[in-house]
């Protein structure tokens, strides 16, 4: 059991103020730009909640968080259970455990721009491998600056490619945690693999999956420089997810105030989903 | 309920082993006995764990073979050997109520739902787990944890045998006694062949009637209790099993008649066999402090409630004896006399003299 | 047991391929890749990494990031440990609200600080300095590194420590000499993570930066628009960056398999 002692909180304090000193005040910044106008010159005018309303009804505003939340919605459904069945069929010990577990950490340590360039190195048509692949040796039509599919089906692939293996590795590190009597004992009880999955290794690995789907959400939800670098958000705005859609406005044309109202909006919802999420499956956990 | 035959069994986890020192089983040859309460004793590594995974089908051994009542099922997977296995930590489906998990092993065997019902309220009465059978079994405590896990084995019927291994390891001091009288108690209502694994030789000589005791990969004797106390075969049985263990005590033969630290010891019976390393073996308990005899002196007494341990010394070799009260002290001079039905000649590690007549 | 191990090698396949390619592209000369589709480069050639490695924009884009990023991953665990043991071993006003607070940083977009952190770091005078990159990144990685070791932390019974106070160790050597050696698997797994993320992240180091400490990352994107289609040496600068990151799993693969195993992760 954890003692009382209220001087914890000089242990906490270097994170507190460090942390408070990067969030507070570009935050409060942010809230600042977002009930006010600009024409430049540094003068502002009180402007309320004008930018809120104006966001919130704002079909671009609409538009960008249905393809945001179709991206996340995709990405999730897909890397979780690819996920865990690369983490079941792994090896659990021996040579291959390390060579396996560096190689699958290597995407995930590549810089994001980079990442986004490979891609597009990697997919251009004739001349990149997946590009020369699909039009030249199966004659499909693949081409993502032209084609809104295309471009999706690729920034699905490349997020896959990035990231699956996070899910991958804390999966693994949850099945690694089973120790063999489970499975002996389910052997002798005469189940199923399914049922081996189903009430054994599922159950084991609930905590990290939590923590693999809450992760993947937050970061595939803020995603940015990797479809930025790829597609700029287009053909048109076919990709134009939320943050690339909040960088156009804040950057592209200077709209500090809406940006800012976007921008505690944004933040909000990933904030109110993930605490969905989080409550959602750790709900037995309590009773 | 069957009876259990082991037949020239080996087992090696190398790949190709050359010499003995690669097998964790050497040659096993034994019967369990229909319904019989068995024990399997020895310290840690001596491959105890590895045979109990070869009768459950969790491992394929090397060599040999494993009968049920005659029938070949060396090649059986586990869940067709009808066996049921309780592990050192229980083993429950956390997601699952404690009904559901003592459902379980019949469900995957297609049994029908009346059935199930059946069995499982007549094991969890026997048991004593009624009132918590819609809990969670993820939120019982270590105890009833166990006694789940066990029940899961002995909901079916037709279990062959129901192994443990070291099934208390992580229950309390207190509850520990507890559910070995339960264990004892099951085994005389359900009247299966039971193999108990353990370290500790307590347990091991209160549940079993028949106790085996390994080393090193080899059965170095089968026995009641009692037999396994009063006329240890190897010297590491002696050892093993005691508290303290027998005296083990470097000897010479000469003409029949032992002779140690340059004392002649009166043995059980005639001496067998000849050359090798001779050693004189016997229990603390049959050493007498007396006027006349081997000459030693008091090291340490150490009082154990009912009696006392007295570590004497003789030359430079330690001798251990139990004694109703401590009237000696540290120091003194003393002179030890050994039963002779009980002092036994032990050539290279094993017995070497006849039962007394 | 075949069949099974099938996913994986081609799961890994699937992984290396666009490396491959970038790997591929980068002994390209331009003539080649423009020209069309070879599957391994026809006139093998080094001028990609010869220009990277004479021209000083390149190769400082390189020492900036890695300079940053070790700053970084220092600050971070040195802060993350005391609160990191704060949280496993006290009771405090406020600890689950705290320990939740920090959490949602990492909820924050990137993309909704970068405005607001170019004027903060502007204002406090450390704009395209180091440390104002290593700073900014602290924002996600210092509740990354207290999330981790708060998990290892939890996992070293009280024991231990009632015992060193018991033996007369002072507090900091106890927590020194004692308790640091017996996570160092945690402080790997948290230093790993750190330096990962402080390394991949792209958009706060661009906005926080203009020439002294300017991230390779950031010289890249402006050598794809500026000097027109160069994709050899883009994909020459782009190997480069995936080497340190090899580096240091490759130093850690033992202490992530260990902490993975023994951590709650």
């Amino acid at each position: 059991m954890k003692t009382e002692n209220q001087k914890a909180w000089f242990f906490v304090l270097p994170v507190l103020i460090l942390v408070a000193f990067n969030a507070l005040v570009p935050i409060m910044t942010v809230v600042n730009y977002s009930v006010q106008e600009t024409f430049g010159n540094n003068v502002f005018f009180w402007q309320g909640l004008d930018w809120f309303e104006q966001i919130l009804r704002s079909d671009r505003f609409h538009a960008a968080l249905g393809r945001q939340f179709l991206f996340t919605f995709l990405i999730l459904i897909i890397e979780i259970p690819l996920g865990i069945i690369v983490a079941l069929s792994m090896p659990r010990k021996g040579f291959w455990v390390p060579v396996c577990l560096v190689t699958m950490a290597l995407p995930m340590l590549i810089p994001w721009n980079v990442v986004g360039s490979m891609w597009n190195i990697f997919t251009l048509p004739n001349i990149g491998l997946l590009g020369y692949f699909m039009n030249d040796v199966l004659g499909i039509n693949y081409d993502m600056t032209q084609q809104p599919l295309s471009a999706w089906i690729t920034i699905i692939v490349m997020d896959v490619w990035h990231w699956t293996s996070l899910v991958v590795l804390l999966s693994y590190a949850g099945l690694v945690s089973i120790p063999d009597a489970y499975y002996q004992a389910a052997k002798i009880d005469g189940a199923s693999p399914w049922k081996v999955f189903r009430y054994i290794q599922l159950p084991k690995m609930k905590t990290v999956l939590t923590i693999a789907i809450l992760l993947r959400f937050m970061d595939s939800f803020n995603i940015y420089t990797e479809p930025f670098v790829l597609t700029g958000g287009g053909p048109g705005n076919s990709t134009t997810l939320l943050s690339i859609d909040l960088v156009k406005i804040a950057l592209g044309q200077f709209d500090l105030g809406p940006a800012a109202a976007m921008s505690l909006i944004y933040f909000a919802i990933t904030l109110l989903v993930s605490w969905l999420f989080y409550t959602l499956m750790t709900k037995d956990d309590a009773k | 309920m069957a009876k259990i035959t082991l037949s020239n069994l080996r087992h090696s986890y190398l790949p190709n082993p050359s010499g003995p020192a690669d097998y964790a089983l050497k040659e096993i040859d034994l019967d369990w006995r229909d319904g019989g309460a068995y024990a399997l004793l020895g310290p840690s590594g001596c491959g105890k764990s590895t045979l109990l995974n070869i009768i459950s089908g969790l491992l394929n051994p090397s060599e040999g073979r494993i009968l049920f009542d005659d029938k070949d099922v060396t090649d059986l997977p586990p869940d067709q050997r009808n066996i049921a296995q309780v592990f050192q930590f229980p083993v429950i489906y956390d997601t699952m109520t404690v009904r559901q998990n003592l459902a379980f092993p019949l469900q995957n065997r297609g049994v029908n739902q009346s059935k199930i019902a059946e069995r499982v309220a007549e094991i969890a009465a026997m048991l004593e787990v009624e009132e918590m059978l819609d809990t969670r079994a993820a939120h019982l405590s270590p105890d009833n944890k166990q006694k789940i896990s066990m029940g899961r084995g002995l909901v079916r019927d037709d279990v062959n045998v129901v192994m443990f291994d070291e099934p208390l390891t992580v229950i309390d001091p207190h509850l520990k006694w507890k559910l070995r009288s339960k264990l004892k108690e099951l085994h005389q209502r359900v009247k299966a062949t039971m193999i108990y694994v353990t370290h500790d030789q307590t347990e091991a000589l209160t549940f079993a009637d028949q106790v085996v005791v390994m080393q090193e990969g080899e059965i170095v004797q089968i026995g009641t209790p009692v037999e396994l106390f009063e006329r240890p075969q190897h010297t590491f049985v002696g050892h093993f099993i005691g508290s303290p263990g027998m005296n083990i005590l470097p000897a010479t033969v000469e003409n029949g008649a032992a002779m140690f630290h340059g004392n002649a010891v009166a043995l059980e019976g005639n001496v067998t066999g000849s050359g090798g390393t001779t050693e004189l073996g016997i229990r603390p308990e049959f050493i007498k402090l007396s006027d006349a005899g081997i000459p030693a002196r008091v090291r340490k007494v150490s009082d154990v409630g009912r009696h006392a341990v007295v570590e004497t010394i003789v030359g430079d070799i330690p001798v251990k004896a139990v004694v109703d009260s401590a009237s000696v002290e540290q120091g003194e001079e003393v002179h030890l006399t050994f039963e002779p039905a009980q002092t036994r000649l032990y050539r290279d590690g094993w017995i070497a003299t006849e039962v007394a007549q | 047991m075949r069949k099974r191990s099938l996913i994986p090698i081609l799961y890994i396949a699937f992984l290396l391929l666009p490396i491959y390619w970038l790997v591929a592209m980068s002994f390209k000369t331009t003539g080649e890749i423009l020209s069309g589709f070879s599957l391994f480069p026809q006139t093998f050639t080094l001028q990609n990494y010869i220009v990277i490695f004479t021209d000083p924009t390149w190769y400082w884009g390189y020492i900036n990031s890695i300079l940053y990023v070790s700053l970084n991953t220092v600050i971070s665990v040195t802060v993350a440990l005391p609160a990191a043991y704060a949280f496993s071993r006290y009771r405090f006003l406020g600890d689950k609200q705290l320990f939740f607070w920090l959490l949602t940083n990492r909820m924050a977009p990137a993309a909704v600080f970068a405005l607001p952190f170019f004027q903060l770091y502007s204002s406090v005078g450390l704009f395209d300095t180091h440390l104002a990159v290593a700073l900014a990144h602290c924002l996600f990685n210092i509740p990354l590194a207290v999330w981790i070791l708060e998990g290892f932390m939890g996992g070293v019974p009280k024991e231990l420590d009632e015992t060193a106070y018991v033996d007369g160790y002072s507090f900091p050597r106890f927590f020194v000499t004692i308790f640091l050696p017996t996570i160092k698997a945690g402080v790997g797994v948290a230093a790993f993570f750190c330096f990962m993320f402080s390394w991949v992240e792209l958009l706060l180091a661009k906005t926080l930066t203009a020439v002294e400490a300017k991230p390779i990352a950031a010289t890249m994107t402006k050598t794809a628009s500026s000097a027109g289609y160069e994709l050899g040496l883009l994909a020459a600068a782009g190997t480069l960056t995936i080497i340190p990151g090899a580096i240091v799993i490759y130093f850690v693969r033992n202490y992530i398999a260990k902490g993975f195993a023994l951590g709650r992760v």
